[in-house]
């Protein structure tokens, strides 16, 4: 059942964001580009996908353990850490510049031509180079 | 038609929140792109590596497989300079796993939670991505 729910989640995933346009990314710019051709697509998507979300963790909240076992993830602190702050400013400045993050970057990847391949390459890099970064200074909080 | 893209959104939207609820309440795990991606390119998702493979391969052939069936081409516009693939694919992922996630780890399931954690993530980085689109677009001009 895990892996049919691993699979399932990650096609939805992907359907999802290929017809919301997400994998468009000029359709995020436009969102990020108050000063310019604002659009705001990228609203109706969050609302879009929140709402089911919003349930899920409702009926979590009411059931001893996920269908296929475990548990369901624990809450975890509420505590705004400097690597929260800096790694989702890090983030979002990547973001902006090219239009696109990791799940919109894999959906893409079987057409996004050779420029798609480069900017999921360079993520792997990024997320690699976030390990050490994470064990010393940055890590510290 | 810019309103037929609102609905697109919206009905894409659904849909994502769909699967990230199948994986909630199937798997009893967070759907995070960078998470899921990231734990297995730094084997700190070892043990449920399957989970996370089958997930991605998801992900990249449901869009296709949708495309090739209905003969569609989708529209990336995606740049072709490679110095600002290769920056922004960099600060996009070393900043998605210093913070722990990205637009749908802390954007989707984390709003979704009321996660204090997850409002605050979204916060900083819609800021940066809009200062980023300002500064690289209509200052810089590079993009």
């Amino acid at each position: 059942m895990r892996r049919i729910f691993s699979l399932s989640s990650g096609a939805l995933f992907g359907l999802g964001l290929l017809i919301s346009g997400m994998v468009d990314t000029s359709r995020v710019q436009g969102w990020l580009d108050t000063f310019g051709d604002w659009d705001p697509t990228l609203a109706f998507v969050l609302g879009g996908a929140i709402l089911p979300m919003a349930i899920a963790w409702r009926i979590s909240e009411k059931r001893q353990a996920p269908l296929s076992g475990g548990t369901f993830p624990a809450r975890p602190t509420q505590k705004i850490t400097p690597d929260l702050a800096l790694g989702s400013m890090i983030f979002g400045a990547g973001w902006g510049l090219a239009g696109l993050c990791p799940g919109p970057s894999f959906a893409a990847l079987s057409f996004g031509g050779w420029e798609g391949l480069l900017f999921v390459g360079s993520m792997i890099v990024g997320m690699l180079l976030a390990v050490p970064a994470k064990r010393t200074r940055l890590g510290m909080a | 038609m810019v309103e037929q893209s609102y609905i697109y959104g919206l009905v894409g939207g659904l849909i994502i929140g769909v699967g990230g609820a199948i994986y909630l309440l199937g798997n009893g795990r967070i759907m995070g792109a960078s998470g899921v991606i990231g734990g297995l390119v730094d084997g700190s998702g070892r043990s449920d590596w399957r989970d996370r493979a089958l997930f991605i391969a998801g992900l990249i052939a449901a869009p296709w497989l949708a495309l090739t069936i209905i003969g569609a081409e989708a529209e990336t516009n995606i740049t072709s300079n490679p110095s600002v693939l290769i920056a922004a694919g960099i600060l996009v992922g070393f900043g998605a796993r210093l913070a722990n996630g990205c637009t749908s780890g802390h954007g989707v399931c984390g709003i979704s939670r009321l996660s204090l954690r997850g409002i605050a993530a979204t916060a900083f980085y819609l800021l940066a991505g809009g200062v980023s689109v300002l500064l690289f677009k209509h200052v810089l001009g590079v993009i």
